[in-house]
């Protein structure tokens, strides 16, 4: 319990990452430190963009798995890494 | 109940009573068989007919009505809490995402989870790695098309007897029309019945020309007046001038009276810039250069000797064979002569003396053409012998830039009106060279093969796509040059000005040194050999003669001798040498 507090903590506590988000298999948004309806939002919209990266992948080779997902737009970057069920989803400002 | 409704009426009232009664039969008509009318049919025996044992079907086609459908999506605001959980209660929210964190999947996800993340956070902060490189500099056009001319029309003379093309002139306009001046300047190889006419034709119509001028004696040159498209003038073989308006038909509306014309042919004739524009000037082998007035051709207005001793003396005078003009710069104008002598004169001067400002000696052979860069008016080009050479005024000792020599003799060249980096060269294989000085200096950028005689006229348009030149045989073909040679390419003017300015620069710095190499052997040879200087002048320059001739032979020889075993069944080449042997041995009996 501890160690997770301190990982997530280590997580939001790097340069330029603007939010974290946790999510669980039925899309709530279990840690976060933005606000609710922002999180709520990117849950549901990363879920299904995983759901169908993952499914690109392990179409294309079943033996393959998707281990994170990086969308790169002009403000920011959003990290997705997909675990059994959970989400864990990072917003970073890579400042240059 | 029964409800019964009653109708009663009389019997007597129906009408009579109606008496039926049996009667025979009786035949109405009757059509018996005619047999002639059956041989109006023939007899069709056996019969093909058809039959099916089932049941009749049709076809039939239904639309069915549209089925409408529409896709959309729902989105979910609120997570998929579960049942028991109400999302608005914060106390039950916070209790089930208690809940969760404690799960044990939970804690190993995140953990794994953690240490990818912070990998991909690591990354970005260390290097962009969507960073853009070269994003300042603009997309470098390649203009990847080689360079291509085509073939548009060929005019050919309609005579007999086919003269030479030795004069071109665009109509000023629009360019659909090119005046062609056809003569035979090849000395009394004219014959009793050649033609003496010369042709205006239209670009789109090469059968037949649009108009016929009829001139005195041939034409060697002619030139549209440039502001007024109808009135053009000419000079012919027999040195005469003559102006013609083209509304009023082939004769020349005006000659010059032979006694004041030159007596050899009117080599070049140009229009001149003036209040009046019916000024124009020619220049002949006969050593003059004589202003008219097109209204008034019983008399030159002006007449400038071509003499570099300055004297006026004719018998001392170069022959001139072409003529440059520019309209920018209306006082100054250049003569290029037959001795290779480019002279540029200033016509506002004062005295006769004053006229000639300078002379340019840099060919071998008769300056065939000569014209100023229309960008770089500072900068000019000529063509005479087997080279091409481009000048600046301010360097009279040599050429600035130069062509190598060529397999054969360079007849005529002119700057491109809209590429400043372009000139083209007509030579007497037939060969059309066309050079981009900015691309490549040491070979033409483009080298078409336009007919197997040799080429004598050349005229760009003013849109500089389309270029005529003219023949031996009497044909002037019409080209249209590739886009990219004809089209500006940006930074063209600076670096082709850079070009210049260094080359010009080049040469100040060698005729630099020249001149001080010439004072230094000056001063020494002047205190040495002052009294014998006078007589052994003579004999020095007849041995040095006959060294240089003898020199020269022996080098034509070995250079012929090689070539004979390197190319023994090129025969063309053989004979075209000759020809040029020919010409450099009577350039060479004309200087001694």
């Amino acid at each position: 319990m501890a160690e997770v507090e301190e990982t997530l903590k280590r997580i939001e506590a790097h340069r330029g990452v603007i939010g974290t988000i946790v999510v669980n298999a039925e899309g709530i948004p279990i840690r976060t430190n933005l606000d609710n309806s922002t999180a709520v939002q990117y849950a549901g919209l990363l879920r299904n963009l995983t759901q169908l990266a993952r499914s690109t992948v392990r179409d294309i080779d079943p033996q393959n798995d998707l281990t994170y997902l990086r969308v790169r737009s002009k403000k920011y970057e959003i990290m997705v890494a997909p675990e059994n069920d959970f989400l864990l989803i990072v917003i970073q400002n890579p400042c240059e | 109940m029964e409800i019964v409704h009653v109708y009663t009426k009389l019997r007597g009232d129906f009408g009579r009573q109606c008496l039926f009664s049996d009667r025979p039969a009786e035949l109405l008509v009757d059509v018996p068989p005619d047999p002639n009318l059956g041989l109006q049919f023939i007899q069709r025996s056996p019969r093909d007919q058809v039959l099916q044992a089932c049941r009749d079907m049709s076809e039939h086609q239904v639309n069915t009505e549209r089925f409408e459908s529409e896709s959309c999506g729902i989105n979910h605001v609120e997570g998929g809490w579960p049942k028991d959980v109400n999302p608005q209660e914060m106390e039950q929210t916070i209790r089930f995402r208690k809940k969760v964190e404690k799960d044990e999947g939970y804690i190993n996800s995140i953990l794994q989870l953690g240490s990818v993340m912070e990998h991909c956070i690591r990354q970005n902060n260390a290097v962009d790695i969507y960073q853009d490189y070269f994003e300042d500099e603009d997309e470098v056009e390649e203009n990847q098309e080689s360079p291509s001319a085509k073939t548009i029309n060929v005019f050919r003379d309609p005579n007999e007897v086919k003269r030479t093309v030795t004069g071109l002139s665009w109509h000023p306009d629009s360019g659909r029309k090119l005046a062609a001046a056809y003569s035979c300047l090849e000395f009394q190889k004219t014959s009793r019945d050649m033609s003496l006419d010369s042709y205006i034709w239209d670009i789109e119509n090469p059968n037949r020309p649009e108009m016929t001028l009829k001139p005195a004696s041939p034409l060697v040159c002619l030139d549209y007046n440039p502001k007024d498209p109808h009135t053009l003038v000419g000079g012919s073989y027999n040195g005469q001038i003559a102006y013609w308006d083209t509304r009023r038909g082939s004769q020349p509306v005006e000659l010059s009276s032979v006694e004041h014309s030159h007596r050899d042919p009117v080599y070049k004739i140009i229009w001149l810039q003036s209040k009046t524009g019916t000024d124009v000037f020619s220049a002949s082998t006969d050593g003059q250069v004589l202003w008219w007035d097109v209204r008034r051709l019983s008399e030159p207005s002006e007449r400038l000797v071509l003499d570099p001793s300055r004297e006026g003396r004719l018998d001392r005078a170069l022959g001139a064979v072409s003529l440059e003009f520019e309209s920018t710069m209306p006082t100054k104008f250049m003569v290029g002569t037959e001795q290779g002598v480019v002279v540029s004169c200033n016509r506002k001067a004062k005295t006769p003396l004053e006229k000639i400002v300078c002379t340019y000696d840099g060919h071998h052979g008769p300056v065939y053409a000569l014209q100023r860069n229309p960008f770089f008016p500072k900068n000019f080009l000529t063509v005479g012998d087997w080279t091409a050479r481009i000048w600046s005024e301010d360097i009279k000792e040599s050429s600035i830039m130069w062509t190598k020599y060529q397999m054969s003799y360079l007849m005529d060249a002119c700057w491109s009106p809209v590429r400043p980096s372009v000139f083209f060269t007509v030579k007497m294989d037939g060969v059309l060279d066309v050079w981009d000085i900015l691309f490549k200096q040491n070979d033409p950028t483009l080298s078409l093969k336009v007919c197997d005689e040799a080429l004598y006229s050349l005229r760009l348009q003013d849109n500089g796509r389309l270029v005529a030149c003219g023949s031996q045989q009497g044909g002037a073909t019409l080209l249209e040059i590739c886009s990219g040679l004809s089209t500006l390419q940006k930074n063209e003017k600076t670096l082709l000005a850079a070009m210049f300015e260094r080359e010009t620069k080049r040469e100040k710095i060698l005729e630099a040194r020249q001149r001080e190499i010439r004072l230094k052997e000056r001063s020494r040879s002047e205190q040495s050999r002052e009294d014998d200087r006078g007589r052994d002048n003579a004999d020095d320059l007849d041995q040095l003669i006959t060294r240089a001739e003898k020199d020269f032979h022996s080098v034509v020889e070995t250079e012929l001798r090689r070539r004979r075993d390197q190319e023994d069944h090129e025969d063309r080449t053989n004979r075209e040498k000759d020809v040029c042997e020919e010409k450099v041995e009577k350039d060479e009996a004309e200087i001694l």
